[in-house]
């Protein structure tokens, strides 16, 4: 059962991601890239991390995809010049990644684990551990959120001429 | 049965590929920003993955990294739209082949 679900979550994503990256129009990438990032939030509420999925869903499909999809619409839609060569060229060196990651993967003695019980993990847990042990961390992020959205809004800012 | 972590690896290398391609091939800014939002995930992914697979998963340092890196992932897709925009509004084109000075 849930090898079948983990399978029909694999492909939906891939081919999600694959239709997001050859897809000729803009805008229906950017939909087949918030689907992607649904199949993801599932990947991670299958291995027992729900908070990981939620956040997966607000962060990405709420703010990051839309995000893409203002941008697409306040830009002039273009044709593209893409021409046969990229194509080849970048899909020939992604395949020789792939290959090489999966050549690595398959060969490494090190993964040969079996999974552990699945692990329950809280909000409270969570929130606990990031006000603790994470307390830093999480000061620079909102320092480093503030700092990017503040930079954002300069950058679009119209020039005075 | 579950699926093994190898398994798990193989889609987030898939994933991480696919991205990569896109930021390969592709001439339009923001298809390149879709390929580094996927490599983004694939890693995320992979954190995620690696804690579930640890003999005891107790301690939620996989969650707080991949949550931390999501953070980071939000800002950077923020920025670099806006940058997308800063650009088209002064060349009037988001292909990265036709911006070619850095003095406009």
């Amino acid at each position: 059962m849930s090898s079948v679900a983990f399978v029909f979550i694999a492909i939906l994503t891939l081919a999600a991601a694959l239709a997001a990256v050859t897809l000729r129009r803009l805008i229906h990438a950017a939909l087949m890239l918030a689907l992607s990032f649904l199949g993801l939030a599932a990947f991670y509420f299958f291995v027992g991390a729900e908070f990981v999925g939620l956040v997966q869903i607000f962060v990405y499909v709420g703010a990051v995809a839309i995000l893409i999809v203002f941008t697409i619409l306040l830009t002039r839609r273009e044709t593209e010049t893409t021409k046969p060569l990229h194509w080849f060229a970048g899909g020939a060196i992604a395949l020789l990644v792939f290959v090489a990651l999966a050549w690595a993967i398959s060969q490494s003695p090190a993964l040969a684990v079996s999974a552990s019980p699945r692990p329950s993990i809280s909000v409270k847990q969570i929130g606990e551990t990031l006000m603790t042990g994470y307390v830093w961390p999480l000061l620079c992020l909102g320092l480093l959120l503030t700092a990017a959205l503040i930079g954002a809004l300069v950058l679009v800012m119209e020039e005075k001429r | 049965m579950t699926p093994t972590l190898p398994v798990f690896l193989i889609v987030s290398s898939a994933l991480f590929c696919l991205g990569l391609f896109a930021a390969l091939s592709r001439r339009h800014a923001i298809f390149i920003l879709i390929g580094i939002e996927l490599m983004l995930s694939a890693a995320n992914l992979n954190f995620v993955v690696f804690w579930r697979f640890h003999p005891t998963p107790v301690e939620p340092t996989g969650v707080m990294v991949a949550i931390f890196s999501i953070a980071i992932a939000a800002a950077e897709a923020a920025v670099g739209l806006a940058l997308v925009i800063a650009v088209y509004r002064h060349y009037r084109t988001t292909n990265v082949d036709k911006l070619n000075q850095l003095k406009g």
